[in-house]
């Protein structure tokens, strides 16, 4: 469990602005990944993503890391900022420009 | 396969969570008639002065087993009031 901890550590690490999430960004294996894909490529961010399909370890461990039970999950600085409907509304809301470029800016 | 009583069960955790207050309000909609793919409306007082993140966290940690299991995809919408 701590393994899955530190692995998880060091994932959120590597990225500035990272999406787990169900598939690929060239091929989303569920419509609220593909949402929140199409989003922050209609935001103009740089991000990477992680299947966590293929990956139980990490699907099932970023869940009780985050007690959030559901993908996709965003994470911007290793920080979590949302799942689909939050990120759908802050992107709405003008929100979620500033916590991206905040990420690219530093 | 889901309960076909999932839409009802997850109605009454969050009114039981949620509803107790004052102006508070509980709509659960089943989005495919699958009883997997829900939509839930919570607005309850409880979340005055919470992050959406935690927000959202307080719903999923008042459907316990039901995330993790017979519910696919619930949209999620929560408000203070």
């Amino acid at each position: 469990m701590s393994d899955t901890r530190t692995r998880i550590e060091e994932i959120l690490k590597s990225h500035k602005v990272l999406l787990f999430m169900k598939g690929t960004r060239q091929f989303p294996a569920c419509g609220f990944s593909n949402t929140v894909v199409q989003i922050l490529k209609k935001e103009g961010a740089s991000f990477e993503t992680f299947n966590i399909l293929a990956d139980p370890e990490i699907r099932q461990g970023l869940k009780d890391y985050s007690s959030w039970p559901t993908y996709p999950q965003l994470y911007v600085d290793g920080k979590f900022v949302g799942g689909c409907d939050i990120v759908t509304e802050m992107h709405q809301a003008g929100e979620l420009s500033a916590v991206l470029s905040g990420a690219t800016a530093s | 396969m889901p309960s076909v009583d999932t839409v009802h069960e997850v109605q009454a955790l969050l009114q039981a969570a949620f509803a107790g207050a004052p102006g508070a309000h509980v709509e659960v909609t089943d989005l495919t008639g699958t009883q997997d793919h829900l939509q839930a409306i919570v607005v309850s007082p409880l979340f005055a002065g919470k992050t959406r993140i935690e927000q959202h966290q307080m719903v999923y940690a008042a459907l316990g087993d039901l995330m993790r299991g017979p519910i696919h995809a619930l949209a999620l919408t929560t408000r203070a009031s």
